[in-house]
């Protein structure tokens, strides 16, 4: 315990200058022990008699490492990464585009916004199955449930964001001259790029979901079926390997998204007091 | 009766020998459609001398900033910089917020340089030249810091910094000093009379405070409440050449600053 707490005040007191190159590595460390500590628990509760269903998280592991070496995993992912990227791509690129062009741009707001509102707050797992009779079964079904799913969620996001823009700044800016393009370039951008990639999280999540909701419920393919299989069968150590392997994949596009937030906005997130 | 003074107070003493910079005609603005925030306001502010506006609260000196900078359209009259009527903000006015309005993400070197920025000066000349304000504000050594770093007064500093390396002719200062303790708000008008002395501008200062109007001007504009409309102008006719101390203590400062609060209570009472 001793140690510990050295540790922790060395993480949260403000080193100036250093504190990045200090507090990284032991970031990683208590992300690491994060999992670790989970995996332990998941363990431990595999191991009691509660439920066969919860095979411990040593015999999933290896059940992981079996289904990559038999060609199952990649055979599911050959079938769910494509409409899966794509769904991103549509979902990132064109949900901040709509959402900063819709707060810019004051005549499309009464148009869009209403619609957005509606996706974001409908039950949305109830009409997934309805995209089936527009889309049919396919990788067409599973890219409008990403979008139905991120879409709205980034783009409100990407609104509120630009929305929220100190108006003294923007008056600042084009009190100093700045072409409205500057303004946008120079000020709403970055004040909006928290929210704006806030949003982003949440859209990924959302795309995730999406697609393991569309395979579960329209398309039997993929790592939904491999899920949905397993479980018919009583492998759950399998289902759980294929679960786990969707959440990791969906932290990793996480921290691929962090990564480039702070690529772009390094200063942001200096400058947050 | 409170408001009868001792001494009329002398009619502001023409200044022949200075050409207006700027002029107001008659402007008013009404705010949504009914709150009038300004009825017909006329001044006229000389050329290379600080103008301060003084007046109650919600009078509608910020609002009359910004009609003179360019950012809010008067609704009745129009402003005028060397004849020629302001459309929107120029190249010869530069606004100081009362906010500070700094980039929360840039550095006090990039928030300086701002202004030169979108004007597409080139980065290098940009930085000397902020770096030139920077330390004329007595920020030197902050360039690479961020606002939230800094103390009011330095963000006020940057700010100032920020509107004088566009080096437009006119400066538009929004309660510059409020956000300081009495100790840095001395330090910074003594500050701002020295840059002035150096930098030959025209000054347009909006306050709270009596004092600080006195002592920093050479034009005191005296707003009614709201709606706003110009009450009284004074001319402090100061000799600053001296200690601060001593001027804040001679009788015609005094004077004047019993004048414009006599001026001044109506409204408060
Ligand atoms: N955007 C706005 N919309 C409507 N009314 C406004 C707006 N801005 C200001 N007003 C009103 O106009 C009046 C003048 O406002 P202004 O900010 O110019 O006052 P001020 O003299 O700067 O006050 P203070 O000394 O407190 O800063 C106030 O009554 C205020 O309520
Ligand atoms: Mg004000």
């Amino acid at each position: 315990m001793s140690e510990v707490t050295p540790r922790l005040n060395a993480l949260l007191a403000p080193s100036p200058g250093r504190r990045f190159s200090l507090a990284l590595p032991s970031i990683w460390l208590w992300r690491l022990a994060s999992v670790a500590v989970a995996f332990l628990i998941w363990e431990v509760l595999g191991r009691s008699p509660i439920s066969l269903a919860l095979p411990p998280a040593s015999e999933v592991a290896v059940a992981f490492g079996e289904m990559l070496a038999k060609g199952e995993m990649w055979a599911a992912y050959a079938n769910s990464l494509p409409p899966l990227l794509t769904g991103l791509a549509i979902i990132i690129v064109g949900g901040v585009v709509i959402g900063v062009s819709v707060a810019l741009a004051r005549t499309a707001e009464w148009f869009l916004l209403p619609v957005l509102i509606i996706f974001q707050t409908a039950p949305v797992s109830a009409i997934i199955p309805l995209v089936t009779y527009a889309y049919g079964i396919g990788d067409a079904s599973k890219i409008v449930a990403i979008m139905i799913l991120g879409l709205p969620l980034v783009a409100l996001n990407s609104y509120k964001g630009i929305q929220a823009t100190p108006p003294s700044l923007i008056a600042m800016s084009e009190s100093f001259l700045a072409s409205r393009f500057d303004t946008i370039r120079y000020v709403i951008l970055p004040s909006a790029s928290g929210m704006i990639f806030a949003g982003l999280r949440l859209g990924v999540s959302g795309a995730f979901i999406g697609i393991v909701l569309a395979e579960l419920l329209i398309t039997p393919t993929g790592i939904g079926d491999l899920i949905t299989y397993n479980r018919a069968i009583a492998r759950y150590d399998k289902m759980f390997a294929a679960i786990v392997s969707i959440i990791a994949l969906s932290a990793v596009v996480l921290a691929l998204l962090q990564a480039v937030e702070t690529r772009l906005f390094r200063a942001n997130a200096r400058a947050l007091p | 009766m409170t408001l009868a003074r001792e001494a009329p107070a002398a009619p502001p003493a023409p200044m022949p020998d200075e050409k207006p910079i700027l002029v107001a005609d008659e402007v008013g603005l009404v705010y949504g459609g009914n709150v009038t925030a300004l009825a017909g306001v006329n001044l006229t502010v000389p050329q290379g001398r600080l103008t301060s506006l003084l007046g109650p609260s919600g009078c509608g000196k910020t609002t009359l900033l910004k009609i003179i900078a360019g950012l809010i359209e008067p609704t009745t009259g129009d402003v005028t910089v060397r004849g020629e009527p302001v459309r929107g903000p120029g190249p010869d006015r530069a606004l100081v917020f009362q906010d500070f309005a700094l980039l929360p993400w840039a550095t006090v070197l990039d928030n300086v340089g701002y202004g030169l920025r979108v004007r597409g000066v080139p980065r290098q000349e940009r930085d000397q030249v902020a770096r030139h304000y920077i330390e004329e504000v007595g920020l030197a050594g902050f360039e690479a810091r961020y606002p939230h770093e800094l103390s009011g007064g330095m963000r006020q500093r940057a700010g100032l910094a920020r509107a004088l390396a566009v080096r437009s002719d006119i400066l538009l200062m929004d309660e510059p000093f409020s956000a300081v303790d009495e100790q840095m708000r001395r330090k910074l008008q003594e500050d701002l009379l020295e840059l002035l002395r150096v930098e030959q501008k025209t000054v347009i200062f909006v306050t709270h405070s009596i004092e600080e109007a006195v002592y920093l001007s050479d034009q005191v504009i005296i707003l009614t409440q709201r709606p706003g409309r110009v009450s009284t102008i004074v001319r402090p006719d100061i000799d600053r050449s001296g200690n601060v101390d001593e001027i804040r203590r001679t009788p015609r400062y005094m004077e004047l600053v019993d004048e414009i609060w006599a001026g001044l209570r109506q409204y408060v009472e």
